[in-house]
């Protein structure tokens, strides 16, 4: 990955101030407004309590694929899956949200446990034909992925399917993982335990990737595989284990939108793009957990403030994708911005050898 | 039977060959789904203008492909300023290009065509030529010799492609670039220069295939007129080992399994099958063929890294 030094959170910020600049460009190009566009966006997100629940909610999944991706990457691994795997977890947490009964305090955790499980082992096929085949993961991820597509549909029409529509029944109201309790609060707006269980991977990734041997093991195989092996650390069976933690990520995004948020899974026509849009995150974040909580926030919140945009503006929702393309663009390229910051004085010109 | 396979590969094969110019020389793309978004968009929409407002039809079909081409290569420049000058990761400037493109055409769409998510539907688009002579051939004839023009171009690139790399001096430098870019530097040809080729082509080829999807089947653009080609060009690059015959036979392997599909809903004894098996048949395949067939799959040495001339 890229470094940048000296300046850790000038780069970030003027890179996101560039891909407004973008969008806002674009929008001019349109024939939008963009101060209208960009505050009716920053509106609907901060509104008022429901828009910020619901936004909250929209960044939750986003979050989660994107330490899911992030994950793999820093054990060297490219697990361009999730989109499958969040599938596998939505599929798991309805079989078991569906096809049982009990009581609430089992259902649940259950239910989301399913998810991750399902989740973890599809991404653990993956890691498994990597490490005793030599297969490249990529391809395998990419066919897996239409493969969850539709063995989950199958699944749904053939145990699960509510009658006269293309979906499944609806979760048990025991197996459902929303917050009862803050309903009221945030007006309505769909809360469910996934937000803090999120937060909590967070937490997960940074300590067990920094702060405990399994975890200096992977970061060790994800900067030399030769120098790990040759340290004595068993790779194929911790390129499965690393597959298999970030499937689980995948799979609890998958599961908490169907049992916190949608409480029943619908038959898909395509990949539902929590997946991709993970791998943007991750790479935004720098595959670092609390890079992670920012640029899934931003994310989220820029997904979701776009609807408010379309409605006052008109301009078309997509503007958002182009701006935080460019974001990323911007902090990719961290080169262009630097020269900006020296062309402009802001940071001081280094003499280039 | 045949047939259906070469339609549903032309495209395939055509991003995945572009996939190769770029890795071979050493820069990974994961943006070909990207740049086969900005090439289908830009087939259909000035097609679409060129026939309502110029009245021409069969010349549009071609000055839109070559259109559909310029734009994936001048997209790609994207993509090659990122990863090759400012040295950013590959992995993340092909990101960007799949972002870039998936926001910018439908924002254009939704621009050029008042609020609406998908473009007219063109009414002249690319015909099946039959080849003369040989198509009349019983049996064989129409399955092979009555194709898209799109897929002709599709094939004859292949062996273009496959002769510039391995046969041909500038070849060798491309690939030299993508195993060991040093030591293509010691002698005085420029990496960079190469690399930036590499990557427009890539977007140029990458282009074609998306509108060959365009003008062929499709006959407009909207947001799922590219779901997933992309990606699956990348898997065909690696399942045919970065090698353009290898491609097409891994494209081709891959239409059939999926033409497969078609077929087999004709027959009542498969009735029985779920469809969505069907469905996955491709994909399993695939992965089943790896497994036992291919194996490892050896990508360019030097491909992904930053080629910094000034680093020790």
């Amino acid at each position: 990955m890229a470094k940048y030094k000296t300046d850790s959170f000038l780069l970030p910020i003027v890179s996101i101030v560039l891909g407004l600049l973008c969008g806002a460009v674009v929008l001019l190009l349109g024939g939008y407004d963009p101060f209208a566009a960009y505050s009716a966006l920053f509106a609907k997100v901060t509104g008022n309590a429901y828009d910020v629940g619901e936004t909250l909610r929209q960044i939750t999944p986003l979050m989660l694929t994107g330490l899911a991706v992030a994950f793999a990457f820093r054990t060297g691994m490219f697990n361009i899956g999730v989109e499958g795997q969040f599938v596998m977890g939505m599929t798991g947490a309805s079989l078991v949200g569906i096809l049982f009964s009990l009581p609430g305090y089992i259902h649940a955790p259950l239910a989301v446990l399913a998810g991750a499980l399902f989740g973890g082992l599809w991404a653990a096929i993956v890691g498994f034909l990597k490490a005793k085949r030599g297969i490249n993961e990529v391809i395998v991820c990419i066919m897996l992925n239409w493969v969850a597509l539709y063995l989950s549909n199958n699944l749904i029409q053939s145990l699960l399917m509510e009658p006269g529509q293309q979906r499944s029944r609806d979760v048990a109201d025991s197996a459902s993982v929303s917050i009862a309790g803050l309903l009221g609060f945030f007006d309505n707006a769909r809360v469910h335990w996934g937000m803090p269980i999120a937060l909590l991977c967070v937490a997960f990734f940074y300590v067990y990737l920094w702060k405990t041997k399994q975890g200096y093991e992977l970061r060790a195989i994800g900067h030399s595989p030769t120098a790990a092996e040759y340290a004595g650390m068993n790779i194929p069976f911790n390129m499965v284990k690393t597959m298999a933690i970030s499937g689980m990520f995948a799979g609890l995004a998958g599961a908490f939108e169907v049992l916190g948020v949608f409480h029943y899974q619908s038959v898909i026509s395509s990949l539902p793009g929590y997946g991709f849009d993970g791998i943007a995150v991750a790479l935004l974040g720098m595959n670092h957990p609390f890079g992670i909580l920012l640029s899934s926030t931003l994310f989220g919140s820029l997904n979701y403030g776009s609807s408010g945009m379309s409605f006052a503006t008109g301009a078309p929702p997509e503007v958002v994708r182009i701006v935080f393309g460019s974001i990323i663009f911007f902090i990719a390229a961290q080169g262009i911005v630097r020269l900006l910051l020296v062309k402009t004085r802001v940071i001081p010109g280094k003499k280039v050898s | 039977m045949l047939n259906i396979t070469l339609v549903y590969s032309t495209a395939l094969v055509l991003a995945s060959l572009g996939g190769i110019l770029s890795e071979k020389s050493g820069v990974e793309n994961v943006g070909l789904e990207g740049l086969m978004t900005v090439g289908a968009f830009t087939a259909a929409v000035s097609v679409h203008f060129m026939q309502t407002h110029w009245q021409l039809a069969g010349t549009s079909l071609w000055i839109g492909v070559g259109a559909a081409v310029a734009a994936g290569s001048l997209f790609s420049l994207i993509h090659a300023v990122a990863a090759i000058t400012f040295k950013s990761n590959q992995v993340i400037s092909g990101i960007v290009i799949n972002f870039l493109a998936a926001g910018s055409t439908l924002y254009l769409v939704k621009l050029l065509f008042e609020g609406s998510a998908t473009t007219d539907t063109l009414s002249v688009v690319f015909s099946k030529v039959d080849i003369p002579f040989l198509s009349s051939i019983p049996f064989l004839g129409p399955a092979l010799f009555s194709a898209y023009p799109t897929t002709y171009l599709a094939l004859l690139l292949v062996g273009a492609v496959y002769f510039v790399l391995f046969k041909t001096p500038a070849g060798l430098r491309l690939r030299a670039t993508g195993e060991h870019p040093g030591a293509v530097d010691t002698l005085g040809i420029s990496v960079y220069r190469i690399r930036y080729l590499a990557v427009m082509a890539s977007g140029a080829l990458a282009g074609l295939g998306g509108a060959a999807i365009t003008l062929t089947t499709t006959s407009n653009f909207t947001y799922n007129t590219i779901s997933g080609q992309g990606f699956i060009a990348l898997a065909v690059m690696i399942f045919g080992k970065w090698n353009p015959f290898g491609a097409l036979g891994a494209a081709m392997f891959f239409g059939f399994a999926q033409a497969i599909g078609s077929i087999l809903q004709i027959y009542s004894w498969a009735d029985g099958i779920p469809r969505e098996y069907i469905y996955m048949l491709p994909y399993v395949l695939t992965v089943l063929v790896l497994v036992g067939v291919i194996g490892k799959a050896r990508p360019p040495g030097a491909i992904g890294k930053i080629y910094d001339p000034t680093a020790r």
